[in-house]
């Protein structure tokens, strides 16, 4: 049975069809599903393995990004009862919830991520102003081998587009941020051209706290990051690909196709099938 | 009881936004503040319980980890001066609006429709400053009077408290109708357009006059309960409809047109040359799907696709609210699209901008902010406007002339792109029938924007009206445009259109033309605030509005998807068949005109246009310190480096970027056109370019045109796009060309330069098949003020007109970028290279216009391009960049420069026509040419490929970073290195 994946839109989300694009390359059958209709109960998470916050501008980042969405969602009731037992219970039952960029500062926000010792309630780091005000750009990311991230499991570097004007992470205290890396939470760092983390604008390109880009919680099923990774769907979305393809022609060789950012959700697709099928 | 909540950073966070205020203050206002901090307010105006108030404000309005937060309890403290910023009475507080939901989503609970939230910054300065500089801070920097209100305290004046202020819209006024005398002479007639800004001519206004005479129109008038003279309701409701924003009177007049003795007199500019050459090329393209029909102009991208694609300016309003104008300005040009044939979904923005210089140190007119202010506003708009709603800004300009200070521009751009076929019916074809209920959906009706439309259409002065002024909401617009896809594949509508200029009157009534009228009563609309009079419901232009036509059988169906996306919308009445604009309120009838005499009963403006040459003189050219000029011209504000502007707009949303703004191995060489990929399982791309020069203009409009649509082009071709499928958008900036001895003496002379641009128009898209599906002209970009003297003075911007191209490509892995790639190319100049320094950059870096302004050669750059877009298809090239400002050797040193590579470069061999200068080789501004890097395997295939073409290698990419050019006399004339060219480029307008 193909694995299912729910892609939650509304309110100013707007990378809601390149993420499913991405879910659907990954071999999971993606539908798109407006939060008040979740709400409503004309979808149910129940019938869904993957849970896909993705990026955005929900309510324009009023009151800070993400606060607004979360706070829809955490007050918000189903006809069966607050929306949040369905989200805890989906985590729960080992599925698998992602957030990207928006969806990153939503579940911060909503205290899903990181969630230590499975307290999926209180938030205990934020995602804030960039120090240098908004920026799009092409970041290098390298990938923490202690993490126990479901989604990059076998990925060790990333090269992805940012697009936001609160990324910069920001634990609540030495003791959380020390606890994110003891336990493995810290997903991903930006790092610089030799994928060596780093602190200096642009490579880190809003001031996060260890050049953090995306953490998990202690399952390694719920990962937020703020690069955008269904935005590289395509070898062509890389800002090098003529000069690539300019180097394939010369060797007689044609450009495979395949982009980095889906394998973030075949990693998902198969942990699905093998676990959850 | 109205209550404030406070938020800061805890100590230890660092304040970015203080940071940047402390060091805009120092930049922009040469003050230096110690320490700035800011507090973030929110005036709740609810009754909450003190339990409520404190979830509200540890949830959604404060962050734990970073935040702390109080009620009713001042958080300043230890400052100079407190600075708290709050918008006016009326004024759009999108934050407030989210702020409101977000208490009724914590508390589980409405609030009630009076309850309200405010949003306002606190800035808290450390410092010596003095009282007339806090007050410089404030409304030069912090803030802007005409929207918002500031308060202004000083440690010594402070007594521990804020007081919460609500800024409501108190309007006590009671809603009635006037009618208006139009019995009278025509100075009273001149009075009452000017007056009450209706920008009516004496000769409409007599019109309108003669049509309240005539005995049938009065006979239906009485049975419908009106007397013999029309309501201010009629009154505006044409004023706007025959407004020159709305009804392009200038483009449609009759105008004697006189050239070397000569006369000719051209009904039309619109139909002659603008329609008239897109007709002509219609025959032979079979992709124009819907052209200069609807709210943008529609062509094929894939068998089962159309795009959309509109330019609009929105100029005034920037000059005096940059933020709120451009903001304006990109939420409403997206409803161009989206309000296009059934709707279309918005895939990309191309933004181009003209300012003055931001480094202007001149005296500045009354009411006009300093150029450097303007453009950051207008810059953050955009920036909004864009990213907030998920739209990519894939393409862009920025101009400066100082010309541009009276009045900005600010073009905005929107694609969109929607399904062939909708619920199996050609999706570009709608209609509205007799019976249909008129629908707003959408954000509420306040004062905001009346006038716009008339306003756009006089100059600015400094009387004109702040109710001009609105700020988009792009939240409000994403929700209401998310859910009209919804409702568009659901079929719950027959007809939609965006309500811009005009507001209602404009939407139903352009749409009631199709059913052939329309009943609507205004009580009805759904309000900001109470007072409005019937004529301001009509005519309000408040964002984020559409019109939808919805059969009565779906309206069930269409409010409850409304309901459930959180979108408001309101039945407002009905289409008809009557023929009549008929308008209620209150039951009683406000209007009563025929739809024909609305739309049709306009008399048609006759004007006279003169050509005569201006007369320049070349300057010396210099033959010396040429590497020097080199770097000049790189640092020239029109060449330099966009990149602090460039990537603070979303490129990549929605994930179809193919080639970004920037470019090349360091992601920052200056791509030439924006590529997308808007089906994302496909390869068919969509390339975007614009092509404007107004300097050019200064010697002959016809050439600033030509070479306008030239460069577009160019820039399309650049990318790997071909001449079979380009489609252009006209955008025509102009100063008002109507003769008038006292106030435009010079009117038939301007009036003569649109004239040649049109006909150059005409010309080139008809020369290389590229036909304009939509345009839009401003023609009123004046600042009018008075002297020192106690005369009348006026700024005028330099007649300026944009080209837009959007180009389909079949298959974007074969696209190429500006950048050189491998050592060891070979460098090719494409394109001949004449004596054509007329209007360039270089001679404006030698302060003259000069006289040779660059002809473009339709017949051979069709051959150029022809050839190499073959050669880009076929693979030949590896680097491919547009040659125009600052000429060849800018070109070549941005190809060197992105892909981080020098060049050995030999001038003797560029093909060129009769030049004996080294200066005319590097600096000329011919069109149709290009730098073109090719693989050495490559080079015998690429030349055969552009064979006939003037196509000649001129040099090496080196493998190091050396970029070294040999002149004419064959010896070097530019030694520099590609890092020392970079920073030239780059350090200008590096914020």
């Amino acid at each position: 049975m193909a694995v299912k994946s729910l892609v939650l839109t509304g309110y100013g989300i707007n990378c809601e069809m390149e993420t499913a694009y991405a879910n659907r390359l990954a071999g999971a059958d993606a539908t798109i599903a407006h939060i008040n209709d979740v709400i409503d109960g004309k979808y149910k998470l129940e019938d869904y393995q993957i849970l896909n916050f993705p990026g955005g501008f929900s309510y324009g980042d009023d009151l800070g990004s993400g606060k607004a969405f979360a706070n829809k969602v955490l007050y918000a009731k189903t006809p069966k009862g607050p929306i949040m037992d369905d989200i805890r219970k989906f985590i729960d039952d080992g599925k698998l919830i992602i957030g990207i960029c928006n969806g990153f500062q939503i579940l911060v926000k909503m205290g899903l991520l990181p969630a230590f010792d499975k307290d999926y309630r209180a938030q205990t780091t934020t995602v804030f102003y960039n120090d240098k005000g908004f920026r799009d750009a092409w970041v290098n990311l390298k990938v923490n081998p202690a993490s126990q991230c479901i989604f990059t499991k076998g990925i060790e570097k990333m090269y992805l587009p940012i697009r936001h004007g609160e990324g910069k992470f920001i634990p609540g205290d030495k003791a959380i941020l020390d606890r994110l890396w003891k336990n493995g939470h810290v997903v991903m760092q930006y790092a610089d051209e030799s994928y060596k983390p780093s602190m200096e604008f642009p490579m880190n390109p809003n001031g996060s706290v260890d050049s953090i880009a995306g953490i998990c919680d202690e399952t390694g099923r719920v990962f937020g990051l703020m690069p955008h990774p269904e935005a590289f769907n395509h070898i062509v979305n890389h800002p090098h690909y003529t000069r690539m393809a300019d180097e394939y022609r010369r060797k007689g060789k044609v450009m495979p196709e395949e982009s980095d950012g889906i394998k973030v959700w075949r990693n998902a697709v198969a942990y699905a099938k093998e676990k959850l099928a | 009881m109205p209550f404030r909540i406070e938020v800061a950073l805890r100590p230890g966070y660092r304040d970015a936004a203080g940071e940047g205020v402390k060091a805009a203050i120092k930049d922009n206002l040469s003050i230096s503040a110690d320490n700035v901090r800011t507090i973030k307010v929110y005036t709740v105006n609810a009754s909450l319980s003190e339990d409520e108030k404190k979830a509200v404000a540890s949830g959604p309005f404060s962050d734990v980890v970073v935040q702390e937060y109080s009620l009713d309890r001042p958080l300043a403290a230890n400052f100079d001066w407190m600075i708290e910023v709050g918008f006016r009475p009326g004024v759009t507080d999108n934050e407030g609006k989210t702020g409101r939901e977000a208490i009724e989503d914590r508390l589980g609970r409405k609030l009630k429709p009076d309850e309200s939230v405010h949003t306002s910054m606190q800035y808290l300065l450390n410092g010596k400053i003095n009282h007339i500089q806090a007050i410089r801070i404030s409304k030069e920097l912090l803030g802007n009077e005409l929207i918002e209100r500031f308060n202004i305290i000083s440690k010594d004046e402070w007594d521990g408290k804020v007081e919460p202020y609500v800024p409501l819209v108190k309007d006590a006024h009671k809603p009635h109708v006037g009618e208006i005398n139009l019995d009278v002479s025509d100075k009273e007639l001149q009075d009452i357009s000017r007056k009450g800004i209706l920008a009516l001519s004496l000769e409409e206004m007599r019109r309108i006059r003669d049509y309240f005479k005539e005995p049938a129109i009065l006979d239906a008038r009485r049975k419908v309960g009106l007397s013999d003279k029309p309501t201010d309701v009629e009154l505006e409701s044409l004023a706007q409809t025959w407004s020159e924003h709305c009804k392009h009177k200038i483009f449609n007049a009759s105008i004697d047109y006189y050239e070397d003795g000569k006369k000719e007199t051209i009904d039309s500019l619109f139909k002659t040359y603008i329609q008239g050459s897109t007709s002509e090329i219609a025959k032979k393209a079979d992709w124009l799907v819907s052209v200069f029909k609807d709210n943008a102009g529609v062509i094929k991208f894939t068998n089962d696709h159309n795009i959309a694609f509109k330019v609009e300016t929105h100029n005034s309003p920037s000059a005096l609210d940059p933020y709120g104008g451009a903001i304006t300005g990109i939420v409403g040009v997206d409803r161009d699209p989206s309000g296009t044939g059934m709707g279309s979904k918005i895939i990309a923005h191309t933004d181009v901008l003209c300012f003055a210089s931001p480094n202007y140190t001149g005296r500045l007119p009354p009411r006009i902010f300093h150029p450097k202010r303007i453009m950051e506003g207008v810059v953050r708009g955009i920036k909004d406007g864009g990213n907030k709603n998920g739209i990519p800004t894939i393409n862009g300009a920025i101009l400066f002339d100082d010309r541009y200070g009276g009045k900005p521009l600010v073009y905005c751009g929107s694609i969109g792109i929607m399904p062939a076929i909708v619920n199996g019916k050609p999706s570009e074809d709608k209609k509205a029938d007799a019976g249909d209920l008129i629908v707003m959906a959408g954000g509420r009706i306040g004062k905001d924007g009346i006038h716009g439309a008339t306003f756009s259409s006089e100059e600015l002065h400094e009387g004109s009206p702040a109710t001009a002024v609105q700020i988009g909401d792009p939240i409000t617009q994403k929700k209401m445009l998310d859910m009209l896809l919804e409702a568009r594949d659901m079929g719950l509508y027959r007809c939609i259109t965006d309500n811009g200029a005009g507001g209602l009157s404009s939407s139903v009534g352009e749409t009631a033309e199709s059913s052939g009228g329309c009943e609507m009563h205004l009580e009805k609309a759904p309000l900001k605030y109470h007072g409005l009079d019937p004529w301001e419901i009509l005519l309000s232009e408040a964002q984020e509005r559409m019109t939808l036509a919805v059969p009565p059988e779906n309206i069930d169906a269409f409010m409850a998807l409304c309901k459930r996306r959180g979108v408001e919308a309101t039945v407002l009445g009905k289409f008809t068949g009557t023929g009549k604009f008929h308008v209620l309120y209150d039951g009683k009838t406000v209007a009563y005109l025929d739809m024909d005499f609305l739309h049709h009963g306009l008399p048609k403006m006759s004007l006279t246009a003169k050509w005569a040459a201006p007369k320049y003189k070349d300057p010396e050219l210099p033959v010396e310190g040429l590497t020097g000029a080199l770097m000049t011209l790189l640092s020239d504000l029109n060449i330099a480096s966009k990149e602090w502007v460039i990537r603070q707009y979303d490129h990549e949303v929605q994930g179809g970027s193919v080639i970004k703004p920037l470019t090349g191995r360091d992601n920052d060489g200056p791509g030439d056109a924006g590529v997308i990929r808007p089906l994302l399982d496909r390869m068919t791309g969509l390339a975007v370019a614009n092509g404007i020069n107004p300097f050019y203009g200064d010697i002959d409009t016809y050439h600033m045109t030509a070479n306008s649509i030239d460069e577009a082009i160019r820039n399309i071709i650049a990318v790997g796009g071909s001449l079979k499928q380009i489609a252009l958008l006209d955008n025509f900036c102009w100063c008002d060309p109507i003769y008038d001895p006292e106030k435009t003496p010079d009117g038939e002379y301007k009036l003569a330069q649109l004239v040649r641009a049109n006909k150059a128009l005409y010309d080139y898209t008809t020369a290389y098949g590229t036909p304009c599906i939509s345009g839009k002209d401003s023609m009123k970009n004046d600042y009018k003020l008075k002297g020192e003297d106690g005369k009348e003075y006026k700024i005028s911007i330099p007649p300026t007109v944009l080209f837009s191209a959007a180009g389909v490509i079949p298959d974007v892995r074969k696209c190429v970028t500006m950048d050189a790639k491998m050592p060891g190319d070979v460098v090719f100049a494409v394109g001949k290279t004449k004596d054509e320094l007329g209007g360039s950059r270089f001679y404006a870096m030698l302060g003259a216009v000069g006289t040779n302004v660059p002809k473009v050669d339709a017949a051979a750059n069709k051959r150029t391009y022809e050839a190499l877009s073959k050669a880009i298809n076929a693979g030949l090239v590896a680097s491919c960049h547009d040659c125009s400002d600052g000429g060849l050797a800018v070109a070549l040193a941005e190809t060197a420069f992105a892909g981080g590579l020098g060049m050995d470069i030999d001038l003797l061999r560029v093909p060129s026509e009769r030049l004996n200068r080294d200066a005319q080789v590097l600096f000329s501004e011919s069109a149709g040419r290009f730098v073109v890097t090719v693989a050495p395997e490559n080079e015998k295939a690429f030349r055969q490929a552009m064979e006939g073409v003037d196509c000649e290698s001129i040099g090496t990419v080196r493998q190091d970073d050396r970029f070294l050019v040999r002149g004419l006399k064959s010896i070097r004339i530019i030694d520099t290195i590609t890092g020392a060219m970079k920073e030239s480029w780059q350090y200008p307008l590096r914020w």
